[in-house]
């Protein structure tokens, strides 16, 4: 019988879909009965959500200095 | 431009093929060395000096190895350098953003749900902030996993590979992440 402890515990896995069979049934019986897990399973998975928010573009002035700095360092062909 | 192509093209000191390289690659390996370090200056700086490399040492390039796995590994060590040299910013103890737990397995503060929709109460660059600043505060070898993991959806093998850490480790990282991310975004959302 999985407890919140078992269940937190391979949360990752549960969320990648790689639990074996019979532990994925048991979560799920355990997510049927608990509110604070599918709580927590909820804000997990928008946790990782949210990481991916922070994603931007790299500014066109990096690649510029990048650029000039090689220029300087290495012989031309 | 395959991966092949890019090599050789590097190797022949192919200008082209650099740039071809920053512009494949360059964001990402920029915001992977945000990750490791405090401002943005020393980023872009660890960037410069991880491309710098990249020419330096193409020759060592195997090709058994992913071009991106071997890039991401030299900025991860660009970036390692640049910390030894540096105070490091706080991070938190991860422990105290895990949770915890009665003996009986019941957690002894329940989770509660999120607003529906964060975005609606939270304004997307304020939110984004709080994420960045958040993920911040991670230690920085948990940090790193949820960014290549989670952020650039890297496999766990390949983060693996990059950190020089087991697949496990990886998992444990990441996990540990999660929950601690979890936690500290969770004192915002109520």
């Amino acid at each position: 019988m999985s407890t919140c402890q078992n269940v937190i515990a391979f949360l990752d896995d549960y969320v990648a879909e790689t639990l074996p069979p019979a532990s994925r049934e048991s979560f799920d019986r355990h997510l049927a009965a608990c509110e604070s897990c599918v709580a927590y399973l909820a804000t997990y998975r928008e946790t990782i959500r949210l990481a991916k928010l922070t994603i931007e573009d790299i500014p066109p002035e990096v690649i510029t200095a990048i650029l000039t700095t090689l220029a300087r360092n290495t012989p031309r062909t | 431009m395959n991966d092949a192509a890019l090599v050789a093209g590097l190797r022949a000191g192919d200008t082209a093929a650099f740039e071809t390289l920053l512009r494949l690659y360059s964001a990402r390996l920029l915001r992977l060395a945000r990750r490791f370090l405090d401002s943005e200056e020393d980023a872009r700086d660890a960037l410069q000096d991880a491309m710098l490399s990249v020419v330096r040492s193409i020759d060592s390039f195997e090709s058994t190895s992913m071009l991106s796995t071997w890039l991401h590994r030299i900025v991860v060590n660009a970036c390692l350098m640049k910390l030894r040299a540096k105070k490091r910013h706080p991070e938190i103890d991860i422990e105290e953003y895990l949770p915890r737990f009665l003996e009986d397995g019941h957690q002894v503060e329940p989770s509660q749900p999120w607003p529906e929709s964060v975005e609606t109460r939270i304004e997307r660059d304020e939110l984004r902030a709080l994420v960045r600043a958040s993920i911040q505060k991670l230690p920085e070898t948990c940090r790193v996993v949820l960014h290549l993991r989670d952020i650039e959806e890297l496999s766990t093998d390949e983060t693996a590979e990059i950190l020089d850490i087991t697949p496990n480790a990886v998992k444990i990282r990441l996990h540990r992440a999660r929950q601690a991310l979890r936690t500290l975004l969770d004192e915002h959302m109520k």
